[in-house]
């Protein structure tokens, strides 16, 4: 039996025997420095915050015929609404509108002025795709409810890794995730791309993806801990995550694709969401084998760690059924 | 080995059963439709559909169906939207007193299938159009108007006990009554202990007045609040039912916001005017002795107050109001039979009638005028914090003479223009706010972005879960047909889900649906990556593959569990879009760990299960 079960193995991933563990001071040297880079660049160049966070009012208009921005640019100008920016959105007959929150004005009602002035101007051969309009009061909530998401999330899993896991596990956990958050926001404010909701929530998604992939290699180390008799710690984690690696390959290669089909055609209102997540997915993997194992590693974990009873009580269940 | 007992393969081909039997409403075109309901003062009986169905064929236009609708509604279905248009005329025409209408679109199901509560799934605004509103509540304003109230109460209660006060004033959010000795203020404290029972009082000297000092308790302040929410929801809705829009949805947010989505809906500007709007008629007296010049420089008569009219000119009214838009019970548009101008047709209570009645008898021939009030409200930035102003607007909008006594039902012109009329019969109708509202956020998206937005998700998604169906095909062969086959369910369950809970479908829905499409494969990439591993390590085909969905389990668990965390934190944080991708990660992520561990372990068992194997193409 044994002679004659047989795999393909050209179409496969397999184990490369690479030695991922040996170059983690390079590693520790290559995520410092952009970890810092990213830091410095919020600190001081901050976000290209969306209108979700700043307030102010975003009105997307359709005309049938290609426009000109300076004539839009102008007729608002006259009419009392200076210092909006326009730009094309998709097509030179698709723009889009912003205007800073004004002073002295209702501004709920800003929107529908503009677009009576444009639709009058174009002699109503215009059509109001989209307004969006957030007051400063609510911008501000939604930046504090976004940043408390983030830290729940984090401390919810920093539960429940510790309890699934060990302590070491879940320290290796969320500082690979606030290392996958930093790189992708940092990413947002040294590209100064848009940061909206959709954005928030993409990077609420990059935790619960990264935590995924970690907890796979997780899950190999604590298993190959028990197995292995031989060996020592550094060279059976390679080993787990050698043996993970295409399957680390392969699901963040799937989840790129569908990701890479969002972007390019799921439309401007999602392409903001679709890139934090596409950024987020290579630097989760990533930190997964760099930062994530690495850090169980400098936190000295020892095979005896793994194998006492209150570890064993939960995890063993669920592996040793039969 | 690796056989499933029957009834586990029952059951899961039975989940599946169920699921397309769910998803399937979704397969169904939609019908533009017109929703039916009954103006203010009718109903909807038994003949209702019978005069609708008298008048479409009247008109010609061609119809599908008159069916009853649940909230005492009826629906009438289209083939075309050119004939829906035409038929909501045809109804306007001729029964625009007793119905109102509203353009919509219904799923062309069939009967069987809406009889026992199928549905498809629910779109947000974003993907069928619409205005979305954030409203907020001023309640500041709220407990000022009743702090105003109790002063004016109390005064008026003070007087008629005759208990002497030298004032009562408003200190921030107490009342302040002073006298001039301890046995006025004991019996006032007598008084307002039997009276103003929800007032917390206070007594204290200074020098030699003698102070009360009443404040709103906690508990009182709430439900003042609670009720200018509660009032301003009913308002709102009055106002929105009036307006004519299909499947409205008013709902309260937290403490002092309201979240009004109106589906479909046409003229933002126009809906936000009327949502915000507050104004009301007043009915005075003209002060035709005071000399309006003297009035202009300042001195003014005592009982009268300084009015404009609409053109600029000053006008001096009584201070005694007769009639209040609180006392209108009803009010309709129309035209005057003379002179043709717009005109509102006014109903009042029987109090305001009799008042009404009362003064015009003993002021025949004297003129009267109605006043135009709307508060207007504006933000300014102050030192980074935004801060409300709110001006009180009053017009005088028509001077006439009375030219005999009347009570309950009259006319008021003057209005600028028929929408004006409309609007302000409108406004009347479904009564005043209770406080001061202002729009803080709003999300409008016309009908063709809408359409843009599904066409693009419908696209995303087809090509993302073609790319992940192909590759996993060639890169795991048999097995990864097995597993497109299983993603292709679980994207049924997906909607069969959505479907069945009406939760709503909104375009980071759909993005949430796209990465659970390249997610939901990796547990069965875990899975199949495990059979080669026990492969490669020498083990049986049908060993291999017991072992890998085995030690592949507690992993997936795991990993999905974590993902779940993070879906939870966003749905409970987030708000409208963000909640929206929770969701359907919530559900993609829990379907995927079905499909993937049972749906294909069960497939997997069907094909190889039971057999001798020598060869795993995986």
């Amino acid at each position: 039996m044994k002679s004659q079960s047989t795999v393909k193995t050209k179409r496969t991933i397999n184990d490369f025997g690479i030695d991922f563990l040996g170059k983690r001071k390079f590693a520790a040297i290559v995520s410092g420095t952009a970890l810092v880079i990213c830091l410095l660049s919020i600190l001081f160049r901050g976000f290209d915050f969306g209108l979700d966070f700043t307030g102010g009012t975003v009105i997307e208009l359709g005309y049938q015929e290609p426009v000109e921005l300076s004539e839009i640019h102008q007729s608002l100008e006259s009419q009392g609404f200076p210092g909006t920016t326009i730009q094309y959105f998709g097509s030179n007959r698709d723009i889009l509108i912003r205007l800073a929150p004004q002073e002295e004005k209702d501004s709920s009602k800003q929107s529908d002025r503009v677009f009576r002035i444009l639709s009058q101007e174009a002699k109503g051969q215009v059509e109001l795709r989209r307004v969006e309009f957030v007051g400063p009061q609510v911008g501000e909530e939604l930046r504090e409810q976004g940043g408390l998401a983030v830290l729940f999330s984090l401390i919810g899993i920093l539960i429940y890794v510790a309890l699934r896991f060990e302590w070491r596990f879940a320290v290796g956990a969320v500082v690979a995730l606030v290392h996958d958050v930093l790189f992708t926001v940092g990413i947002f404010s040294i590209f100064q791309i848009q940061f909206d909701l959709t954005v928030l929530a993409a990077v609420l998604a990059v935790i619960g993806y990264s935590l995924n992939d970690t907890i796979v290699i997780f899950d190999r180390i604590r298993e190959n801990f028990r197995r292995m008799r031989k060996g020592t710690v550094m060279e059976i984690t390679n080993n787990s995550i050698n043996q993970t690696l295409s399957r680390t390959i392969v699901t963040s290669g799937t989840t790129l694709l569908v990701l890479f089909a969002l972007y390019l055609f799921g439309g401007e209102a999602i392409s903001g969401f679709s890139l934090a997540l596409i950024v987020g997915i290579f630097v989760g993997t990533y930190s997964t084998i760099y930062v994530a194992t690495a850090i169980v590693i400098w936190l000295g974990l020892t095979k005896a760690d793994l194998l006492p009873v209150p570890v064993k009580k939960e995890g063993a269940e669920l592996d040793s059924m039969p | 080995m690796n056989r499933y007992p029957l009834w586990k393969n029952l059951l899961i081909l039975s989940v599946i059963l169920v699921s397309l039997f769910l998803a399937l409403p979704n397969l169904y075109s939609q019908d533009p439709s017109i929703e039916i309901s009954a103006a203010r003062g009718s109903t909807i009986t038994d003949s209702s559909s019978g005069e609708i169905r008298a008048a479409l064929e009247n008109a010609k236009v061609p119809f599908k169906d008159i069916e009853p609708r649940e909230g005492d509604k009826l629906l009438v279905r289209f083939a075309k939207p050119g004939e829906q248009l035409k038929g909501q005329e045809a109804i306007e025409r001729t029964l625009s007193e007793r119905y109102r209408t509203a353009l919509t679109q219904v799923a062309d199901l069939p009967g069987w299938m809406r009889a026992i509560g199928l549905n498809q799934m629910a779109l947000g605004l974003d993907l069928r159009g619409g205005i979305h509103v954030v409203i907020d509540v001023d309640m500041e304003a709220a407990l000022d108007q009743a702090l105003e109230r109790y002063i004016g109460d109390l005064r008026s209660q003070l007087r008629e006990a005759k208990i002497r006060y030298l004032t009562v004033t408003r200190d921030g959010g107490n009342i302040k009554v002073k006298f001039s000795d301890a046995d006025s203020r004991a019996a006032a404290e007598k008084l307002l202990s039997r009276e103003f029972r929800n007032l917390q009082v206070q007594s204290s000297e200074s020098g030699s007045t003698f102070e009360l000092q009443a404040s709103l308790p906690e508990t009182e302040q709430k439900e003042i609040k609670d009720f200018a929410l509660q009032q301003n929801i009913t308002t709102l809705r009055n106002r929105v039912n009036a307006l004519g829009v299909a499947e409205p949805s008013i709902a309260r947010q937290g403490d002092r916001r309201i979240v009004v989505e109106l589906p479909g809906a046409q003229d933002p500007g126009r809906l936000k005017d009327i949502l915000g709007a507050t104004a009301t008629l007043e009915y005075r007296l003209v002060d035709t002795e005071g000399s309006v010049a003297d009035a202009v420089a300042g001195r003014v008569p005592v009982g009268s107050k300084l009015y404009y009219e609409r053109d600029g000119t000053p006008i001096l009214l009584k201070r005694r109001v007769i009639v209040t838009g609180d006392q209108i019970t009803d009010a309709s548009a129309g035209f005057d039979n003379q002179s043709g101008t717009p005109t509102v047709f006014v109903n009042l209570d029987g109090q305001g009638a009799r008042r009404m009645r009362n003064v015009t008898t003993e002021n025949v021939g004297k003129p009267m005028a109605v006043v135009f009030i709307e508060n207007r409200t504006t933000t300014k930035m102050v030192n980074g914090e935004p801060v409300k102003n709110t001006r009180k607007v009053e017009e005088v909008i028509s001077v006439a003479n009375i030219r005999e006594p009347f009570g309950r039902r009259f006319q008021t012109t003057g209005l600028d223009s028929s929408e004006e009329a409309h609007n302000t019969a409108l406004l009347l109708r479904s009564g005043a706010l209770a406080a001061p509202i202002q729009i803080v956020e709003e999300r409008t998206i016309g009908p063709s972005l809408g359409q843009d937005n599904i066409d693009q998700g419908f696209f995303s998604v087809m090509v993302g879960l073609a790319m992940v169906v192909g590759f996993m095909a060639l890169y795991y062969r048999k097995f990864g047909l097995i597993a497109d086959l299983v993603l292709v369910v679980n994207l049924v369950m997906i909607i069969a889900i959505l479907s069945m809970l009406q939760a709503t479908l909104t375009l980071p829905g759909i993005a949430g649906i796209v990465l659970t499409v390249g997610m939901a494969v990796d547990a069965n990439v875990l899975i199949f990556e495990r059979i080669r591993e026990e492969i490669r390590n020498g083990n049986s085909p049908q060993a291999s593959i017991h072992a890998g969905y085995d030690k592949a389990l507690s992993t997936i668990v795991d990993a999905n569990v974590t993902t779940l965390i993070a879906a939870v934190v966003l749905f409970s944080f987030g708000t409208g879009p963000v909640k929206g991708f929770a969701v359907t990660l919530f559900i993609g992520i829990v379907t995927s760990m079905f499909t993937a561990i049972l749906g294909s372990r069960a497939l997997v068992n069907l094909i190889y299960g039971g057999k001798r194997l020598n060869k795993l193409y995986i």
